[in-house]
């Protein structure tokens, strides 16, 4: 499957998971669809039959509200089976609103309270320096996130302690619940930010696949540092009618006819 | 002994032995005791700099790696501050961490309220499946650090740091991280105790014997979860429940005690903890007296049952 359609795909089963119980977190999860598209495709070191394989490379949702892009992903890999999707939110499913690494197949750590997501990432990277088993970590955080004060002290650390198979994929969609991030608490400038704390830092359109692969692929040759990829990426991008909310689409309602409406937009 | 030396010689000899077990610190690695951890395990030994929340995560990620990670600062540090933290990213996320919360109560001395965690038990009790531990000697921490590691889930680690009398002194003394210590039998007034305030409990328990008051003492190293079987066993033999901490009266170990005889045996009982109030500077025998937590006061809180 050719990365743009492992996009649509991704943003297909996104919007039939979100559907299946009519509300979810949506402009978030397509947000990220093609840096999860490119991450499973062409740079993460896993084997989707056998899970937790030692070594294996990490992937941590840090905006833990976003896990039904991850699942989708995760079912389009081939970890579970794409039914399950249909199970989201409902009592007893092994698919939560926000990511537990106890609960699904593929799910490398529990996020959900924003900020920890990617100490949590921190940890991971600084295990695997310790096992020295070249494992990568790949943790995407929200722009809105980058308010919460954790975030800093995870950068800090992990430009202390060199530690560079960490790559932190900032989601710069510009938006959060109440509104424009400039309007909320101003995040920018993100990328003189991570560059400040140390870490090499690239900006790409995060809706273009093969420049977030060109971005993937530089990283992995930094020596020394961690890095950073800020993704310039548009809440809701592929679904015209919920991009059209703004803000809004954060968390939203998905009719049926909504659904239709996007699956026949995102058709390859 | 000093309770961080035994915890940090202890955990000196398990790192040698297993390489999976990792020691975070926050800038208080010279209070805690595991500075000098450093020399020996340069890669295991890491200092997260004064940040705990992050620190707490970290340790999160170290667990779900595979590795058996202790973070150490002072118990408010880390019980308020990280709580989220710790109920988040351990708890919830389901992570073998080891929390050691020193100074706790009282013991923050000149530090003051703002290091003096009066409120930590609670809050990590209220954690699910976090084991909540608070010892009392040298001489039990270096034996519970074994089972602290072999112990597959999150621990709550209470630590009085500095030099303390030793009081699990028989030689032939077998700690278990899940059973109450039975310190002194008697039949009148089962007394419960943890922490700092176990040596003031056995004065008080010499006191009440020269008043004809045998007193059952137990220290109750485990708060959560705590030794029902003892609990019960003792407020059966004696009638008379007093429980003594440095702690608030709610959520620690008079609620912990209260909690396992309102259901299975309601017994008169009375309590020598916090009394709802805010931290102060002073040195440990000011706040003893300031806090009404020396043995005079459990002394008169027992004389209270027999009235």
């Amino acid at each position: 499957m050719d990365l743009k359609e492992r996009t649509r795909e991704i943003r297909r089963l996104t919007m039939q998971c979100i559907a299946s119980i009519g509300v979810g977190h949506v402009g978030g999860c397509m947000s990220i669809a093609e840096a999860l598209s490119v991450l499973y495709s062409k740079h993460m070191r896993i084997d989707p039959s056998y899970p937790k394989k030692e070594g294996r490379d990490r992937f941590v949702l840090s905006k833990g509200h976003a896990g039904p892009a991850l699942y989708a992903t995760l079912a389009s890999f081939g970890y579970f089976d794409k039914e399950m999707l249909n199970t989201l939110n409902r009592l007893g499913t092994k698919l939560p609103s926000h990511c537990n690494c106890q609960l699904t197949p593929g799910v490398d750590m529990t996020a959900g309270s924003l900020g920890q997501g990617i100490s949590c990432a921190v940890g991971l990277a600084l295990g695997s320096k310790l096992a020295k088993d070249d494992a990568r970590v790949y943790v995407i955080v929200g722009d809105g996130e980058q308010q919460e004060g954790q975030v800093w002290e995870a950068a800090m650390f992990a430009s202390a302690k060199n530690l560079d198979n960490l790559t932190v994929l900032v989601d710069n969609n510009k938006m959060q619940i109440d509104g424009l991030t400039k309007d909320v608490c101003n995040v920018e400038s993100i990328a003189d930010k991570w560059s400040a704390f140390g870490f090499d830092v690239q900006q790409v359109n995060g809706h273009d696949e093969d420049a977030i692969d060109a971005a993937l692929t530089k990283a992995k040759t930094v020596v020394g540092k961690p890095t950073c990829i800020v993704l310039d990426t548009i809440k809701g991008h592929g679904v015209s009618i919920f991009e059209a909310m703004g803000p809004d689409c954060h968390s939203c309602n998905v009719s049926a006819e909504q659904l239709e409406i996007a699956l026949k937009e995102l058709e390859g | 002994m000093e309770v961080r030396k035994a915890f940090a010689n202890t955990l000196q000899s398990l790192m040698e032995k297993n390489p999976k077990i990792v020691m975070l610190d926050a800038d208080l690695a010279k209070a805690g005791g595991t500075f000098s951890l450093r020399k020996v395990f340069p890669d295991r030994a890491i200092d997260c700099g004064i940040a705990e929340c992050n620190m707490v995560s970290i340790a999160a990620g170290l667990s779900a790696y595979g590795y058996i990670p202790f973070v150490s600062t002072f118990a408010p540090f880390v019980a308020r501050r990280a709580f989220d933290q710790i109920a988040v990213s351990v708890a919830y996320g389901g992570q073998n961490v080891k929390i050691i919360g020193t100074d706790p109560g009282i013991s923050a001395q000149l530090n003051g309220g703002t290091h003096m965690s009066f409120e930590d038990v609670a809050a990590m009790r209220a954690i699910q499946n976090m084991v909540v531990f608070e010892p009392v000697d040298a001489i039990q921490m270096a034996q519970a650090v074994e089972q602290i590691v072999n112990y597959n889930g999150p621990v709550y680690v209470r630590m009085y740091r500095k030099d303390t009398p030793d009081v699990f002194t028989a030689p032939d003394y077998k700690f278990d991280l899940f059973k109450a210590d039975k310190i002194k039998d008697g039949k009148d007034i089962s007394i419960f105790v943890s922490g700092l305030s176990t040596v003031d409990v056995i004065a008080a328990g010499e006191e009440l014997a020269k008043e004809g008051i045998d007193a059952e003492i137990i220290n109750i190293h485990t708060v959560k979860p705590i030794d029902k079987e003892a609990v019960i066993a003792s407020a059966k033999k004696t009638g008379r429940v007093l429980t003594v901490e440095n702690h608030n009266k709610f959520g620690g170990l008079y609620s912990a005690v209260s909690e396992v005889l309102s259901e299975e045996l309601p017994t008169p009982m009375q309590y020598v903890a916090i009394e709802d109030k805010i931290g102060v500077v002073g040195k440990l025998g000011e706040l003893k007296e300031y806090y009404g937590l020396t043995v005079k006061d459990i002394v008169a809180k027992a004389k209270k049952l027999f009235k």
